[in-house]
């Protein structure tokens, strides 16, 4: 086991300044179903622009850096407090470096640390201990913007008529697109977990967040409905950036969990188009990044 | 494209119409939660006494906001320990959170125009027409490429704020936009709102 800071000072750079390729690919195929000359079209061609640009100069593709959600899974035998220092050692740097914004505020006394850490809560950091001897390093930076769209509903919901069921989940997901509009940087991608208690259900919702775009869900009957929100929310006309259009949603993701015979939460996590998602993996010594 | 030139006349400010693509090009001052909440409690309602270095900073900022234009946006800065300042990463963020302060800083600085991204609502529409003033909607995300027409960092006001909600004064040209709400009522996020809300309650039955 040696020391990551510098491996993590880069995932961190990478994760901020160089969109995934799958994500790119997707915003490409949302410029072609958009209409030349069109408002969507033209924020879509920015939008990639920006992408490139950022790429080319390691420069912020958001000033909103976000919270930054680091998952890690390490194999027997790694401290996690030295892992989490590492991170956070990490992180302090890359904020120096104008990778990251300083965006950890005291929620009581309103003051900005100014080096992006806060309590053990800011970075958030989850460990999960793993068969094997590999470790990998995720990381998701999700904006304000995106975050502060995201919706929690409990069913039975009368004011939508959703039931608790996949129609009612249905309905209350296409509910949070509409009220959403453009304000979560649109298109976004969609991360629902259905049942859960509130906070499980709102952690499940980013989890899913973390793979890799346009994999079928295992699931056949959750593969069929976010198929089915993805193409019912992009008739919804809301658009890049809410200007109008045909792309409003790029991709769903369903996840279920277990549910008390009371509750039956729906918790909608919206991801900016700004889908800031890097790996990296240590095996061997060797560090590699996705 | 149109350019317009910051501060901006009155009569630029009526020619604009929703869905005008513009190039802005002058000194703006960048101005989010915090600066908001800040100029309404202390120099609007008056319900909190300046305090500090208030006073002077709302001196400075009364000839840069008169014709002018507040930007709904934190930074990415670079150079913070030299004060050599360099926005590395400049995008809008979301408007919908000044929409209680929004108007009545725009009449009470004479402000022409507000950036930033995903729309206002009814209140600041109605200031737009009174003022007149308009709506520029920057695309969200793109800072690398808004950062580009930011040219200089002229001075920054309340850096106690934080970095993001700090007040920077900037020169901008050829600063990208789109007009979503104009001087003459019209918005084109109570347009999508209104249509989206429709073909929702189809798909709801």
């Amino acid at each position: 086991m040696h020391d990551l800071t510098n491996e993590i000072l880069e995932l961190i750079r990478r994760t901020s300044t160089d969109l995934p390729a799958d994500v790119e690919k997707s915003l490409r195929s949302a410029v072609e179903r958009e209409e030349a000359g069109s408002a969507a079209r033209g924020a879509l061609e920015t939008i990639l622009k920006n992408v490139e640009l950022s790429r080319e100069n390691s420069t912020p593709i958001c000033q909103d850096t976000g919270t930054p959600i680091f998952y890690v899974k390490h194999p027997e035998g790694w401290s996690t407090r030295q892992l989490r220092q590492q991170i956070r050692t990490a992180l302090e740097r890359a904020t120096q470096k104008a990778y990251m914004r300083p965006n950890a505020v005291d929620a009581i006394y309103d003051k900005n640390s100014g080096n992006n850490l806060g309590g053990d809560d800011f970075p958030y950091i989850h460990f999960d201990e793993i068969a094997g001897n590999t470790l990998t390093l995720e990381l998701l930076l999700k904006g304000g913007g995106c975050e502060n769209v995201g919706a929690q509903y409990s069913l039975p919901d009368s004011r939508l008529g959703a039931g608790r069921d996949l129609p009612g989940v249905r309905k209350v997901v296409l509910d949070a697109v509409q009220r959403a509009q453009g304000q979560g940087c649109a298109p976004g991608i969609l991360g629902v977990a259905i049942g859960g208690d509130r906070g499980s259900s709102y952690f499940a919702s980013k989890e899913v967040l973390f793979k890799v775009m346009g994999q079928t869900n295992q699931d056949v009957k959750l593969a069929a409905l976010e198929k089915q929100l993805t193409e019912e929310a992009n008739t919804l006309g809301i658009g890049p950036m809410g200007f109008g259009g045909k792309t409003t949603v790029l991709d769903t993701r369903l996840t279920g969990l277990s549910r008390l015979p009371a509750s039956y939460f729906v918790s909608i996590s919206y991801m900016c188009w700004a889908y800031r998602r890097r790996k990296m993996t240590v095996q061997d010594n060797q560090v590699s990044y996705d | 494209m149109q350019t317009v030139t910051i501060p901006i006349r009155d009569e630029v400010i009526r020619n604009l119409k929703v869905g005008d693509p513009v190039g802005l090009n002058g000194v703006m001052v960048t101005g989010r939660d915090a600066a908001h909440k800040w100029l309404i409690e202390t120099f609007i309602k008056k319900t909190r006494s300046p305090q500090g270095d208030d006073q002077q900073v709302y001196e400075a900022l009364k000839p840069l906001l008169a014709g002018g234009v507040i930007y709904h946006c934190g930074p990415v800065v670079a150079g913070l320990d030299t004060q050599k300042y360099r926005f590395v990463a400049a995008g809008p963020t979301t408007s919908i959170r000044e929409e209680p302060y929004q108007a009545d800083v725009m009449s009470h600085f004479n402000l022409k125009g507000v950036i930033g991204k995903g729309g206002m609502g009814p209140k600041t529409l109605k200031g737009c027409q009174e003022v007149p003033g308009v709506y520029f909607h920057a695309i969200g995300g793109a800072a690398t490429l808004i950062a580009q027409s930011v040219k200089k960092v002229m001075g920054v006001y309340k850096l106690d704020f934080g970095v993001p909600e700090a007040l920077w004064v900037i020169e901008v040209k050829d600063f990208p936009a789109v007009v979503t709400m104009d001087a003459h009522g019209q918005s084109l996020h109570a347009v999508i709102a209104e249509r989206s809300s429709k073909v929702l309650a189809e798909l709801l039955q």
